[in-house]
């Protein structure tokens, strides 16, 4: 009996330099790309963000934290910080309750459901810059769709996209629009995946459709909803391409994200110091929240 | 045609001559011009010069407008960078020539410079040195449809001062027109009205006084006149409904419907607003009225001070002389005469005007030659930051979300925080 400990030993032991073989094989190239394609340019973003630099020639003149100073002194800026955080509102009270609603009831299987799903998932394999446009011909106060509804109605038609009122709210109809669909398709392969002997159980317990819901679905669904809701913050935190189409953050820096503005003001305004500090910012919000919320929510996956 | 026959003859008989032996020369030419129209005879002019050069070949790049702003400081960094790149001048030139990376063509070009318009010329020079050659000049001012003026009873040859302008918006909103077709997304085109109404106010002196930080730099009395003048205007709603969510293109396409009596245009778009008219034929010419900026109430500029573009040609650092060369022709009296043949570009090669066919760009290099005072526009003249600052400053005080002052004060704060 003493050579089964020594044989599952060696076995182990295998298995640990095959490990260390795919470790040894596998690691390298990964952690050269993310150094290179990661990490140094973090870096190099950190350390330019202390330049006043115009992006000519190499920077020169350094002032420190400044830029952070002259970022965080901007009204845009500000109105960005908080688009950011109503877009992350929108994606958490609106968008997912609907997903979630269109998944329930588009799980099972019944005539139409695929073709339904689809419709739903189509906006999401549209590229954002062409929903953008798209939603920009909708939107426009003088030839778009919205415009001609109005007029059957004998109203003249608001420019939604011209008015510092109305310019984020109406891209938050296309974020929206644009993402429900992802969710929906994640929450349906959840639902199908899910033992739906425990939904039997509970029926047969003379539970009600909606205790079945609030008890045994949601909680099996709580892994997914957790994923979802990453996913969308981080998404929200991130969203540039569906702006610059529709208003490239206008009017008057209204419909700005933080990713838009750091684009508009740091880049095409060649003030790579300042675009440097944004980033940096917006990277330090995103790890931030990436941090907490693995640690807080996502403890036990 | 005979013309041309013997060009190809010379041309072969040149690259005979020089044998099979001569280097080949590239010389690589970025530009940003996107009618084709012009594209295409600026391709002839370039084949034209490498039948004249042997063992040269011109080759032709292209980049979109805002795509070539936002890659030219990498784009000159590179190792194989084009030789010859498109250039609005100003602030962004001196950039680049503090940067190193233009070629001082002062010597190569010599006299030739002596043939273009010295205050142009002036444009690509940088302490005393020459970076480029100036290829157009144009001008700022209002276009008109005579249709909807003549409908609110108006006269647009009339309009002189501010307050002529201001009472023929009232006159005009009255008879159920809209004033004034602006691209509001764009900015840069409501920009034009504080810059010229600064221009008009304090002339060069009061700009030159604000460039050393003088009598309150961006911040002083004239410059918040300017918005204050221009808030008066705003204040009479005289722009299409959405004006700050339409792009230029756009609001030229709705002036070009007829759909707005006036635009403050750069002279050229004279024609493009034809082009993007839905019918493609727009304002015909003898429709088309134009009058200068209308001049304010204690102007301390001249009247005949304009507001306007200079673009031309810079040569980057280490390009082969042939790129100046080829720079040289280009701006040749020749071939300046036939872009202004077809309404293209007010040359800046003195005497090619005289080639200009329309009317309507005929009066405009009139203005030009007749000007003591051409500001180049703030958004390029005073660099790439502090420009767009210019841009939104103006831009929110015709949505109503800054006032004059503030937007004064957002200015002179980019400025002093520089590029």
């Amino acid at each position: 009996m003493s050579g089964k400990p020594a044989a599952s030993g060696a076995r182990r032991r295998a298995a640990s330099d095959g490990r260390l073989a795919s470790l040894l094989l596998f690691l390298p190239p990964a952690l050269l790309l993310f150094t290179v394609f990661v990490v140094l340019p973090i870096g190099e973003a950190a350390w330019y963000s202390g330049f006043n630099w115009n992006g000519f020639g190499s920077p020169t003149r350094w002032i420190g934290f400044d830029n952070y100073r002259f970022v965080f002194d901007s009204r845009g800026f500000g109105t960005a910080f908080r688009n950011n955080l109503l877009i992350i509102a929108v994606s958490l009270v609106i968008q997912l309750p609907l997903a979630l609603t269109l998944a329930l009831m588009l799980a099972d299987k019944f005539r139409g459901s695929v073709a339904l799903r689809m419709l739903f998932f189509l906006p999401y394999v549209l590229a954002e810059v062409a929903t953008g446009l798209i939603f920009s011909f909708i939107y426009d106060g003088n030839y778009g769709l919205l415009a001609s509804i109005y007029r059957t109605f004998g109203a003249e038609a608001p420019h939604l996209l011209a008015s510092t009122q109305t310019s984020m709210l109406a891209i938050l109809v296309v974020v929206v629009w644009k993402y429900f669909g992802f969710h929906m398709m994640l929450f349906i392969a959840a639902l199908q995946g899910m033992d739906r002997n425990l939904v039997e159980a509970a029926r047969i317990d003379g539970a009600s459709r909606w205790q079945v819901l609030r008890y045994v679905v949601i909680p099996l669904l709580y892994p997914t909803i957790r994923l979802s809701v990453f996913f969308a913050v981080v998404g929200s935190l991130q969203l540039f391409d569906l702006v610059m189409p529709l208003t490239r953050g206008g009017p008057a820096d209204s419909s700005n994200t933080m990713v838009s503005f750091l684009y508009i003001h740091g880049v095409s305004r060649m003030r790579v110091g300042y675009g440097s500090a944004i980033g940096v910012i917006l990277f330090v919000i995103c790890v931030t929240f990436a941090i907490t919320y693995k640690r807080w929510f996502m403890r036990d996956e | 045609m005979r013309f041309l026959t013997r060009l190809a003859l010379a041309a072969a008989g040149l690259t005979l001559a020089a044998g099979a032996a001569a280097a080949q020369t590239t010389v690589r030419w970025l530009h940003v011009e996107q009618n084709p129209a012009q594209v295409k005879v600026w391709e002839e002019v370039a084949r034209r010069f490498e039948a004249k050069n042997a063992g040269v070949k011109v080759e032709m790049q292209f980049l979109e407008n805002e795509a070539y702003k936002a890659k030219l400081p990498t784009l000159l960094q590179s190792r194989d960078r084009p030789h010859i790149l498109y250039s609005w001048a100003g602030g962004v030139l001196k950039a680049q020539v503090d940067a190193g990376v233009l070629e001082d063509i002062t010597k190569s070009v010599g006299a030739y410079k002596d043939n273009l318009s010295a205050g142009a010329v002036e444009a690509f020079t940088v302490d005393g040195k020459l970076y480029g050659l100036p290829h157009n000049v144009s001008q700022v001012g209002f276009m008109y449809n005579k249709d909807l003026f003549a409908k609110a009873n108006l006269d647009g040859g009339a309009i002189k001062t501010w307050d002529d302008l201001l009472a023929a918006v009232k006159t005009l909103k009255a008879a159920g027109v809209t004033p004034i077709a602006v691209g509001g997304q764009d900015k840069w085109p409501l920009h034009f009205y504080w810059t010229h109404l600064a221009v008009r106010l304090g002339g060069k002196p009061a700009f030159e006084a604000a460039l050393k930080g003088q009598n309150g730099g961006f911040e002083g009395e004239t410059f918040q006149k300017a918005g204050e003048l221009m808030k008066q205007l705003v204040d009479l709603e005289p722009f299409q409904n959405g004006f700050l969510g339409f792009k230029n293109q756009q609001a030229l396409g709705f002036f070009g419907d007829g759909k707005a009596a006036m635009n403050l245009a750069i002279s050229h778009q004279s024609t493009t607003q034809r082009a993007l008219a839905a019918d493609k034929k727009g304002i015909a010419e003898d429709r088309l009225g134009w009058f200068d900026f209308p001049v304010p109430a204690g102007a301390k500029g001249r009247p005949s001070d304009t507001l306007g573009g200079v673009n031309g040609w810079i040569i980057t650092k280490g390009a082969p002389k042939e790129a100046v060369e080829f720079v040289k022709f280009f701006i040749s009296d020749e071939v300046q005469r036939e872009l202004a043949k077809q309404n293209f570009i007010i040359p800046t090669f003195k005497g090619a005007e005289a080639a200009l066919s329309a009317a309507f760009m005929q009066n405009v290099a009139r203005n030009i030659a007749a000007s003591q005072y051409h500001q180049n526009f703030y958004d390029q003249d005073l660099g790439p930051s502090v420009g767009r600052v210019v841009n939104d400053a103006t831009a929110e005080i015709a949505g109503g979300s800054m006032t004059p002052k503030q937007a004064a004060k957002a200015i002179q704060d980019a400025f002093k925080q520089g590029n």
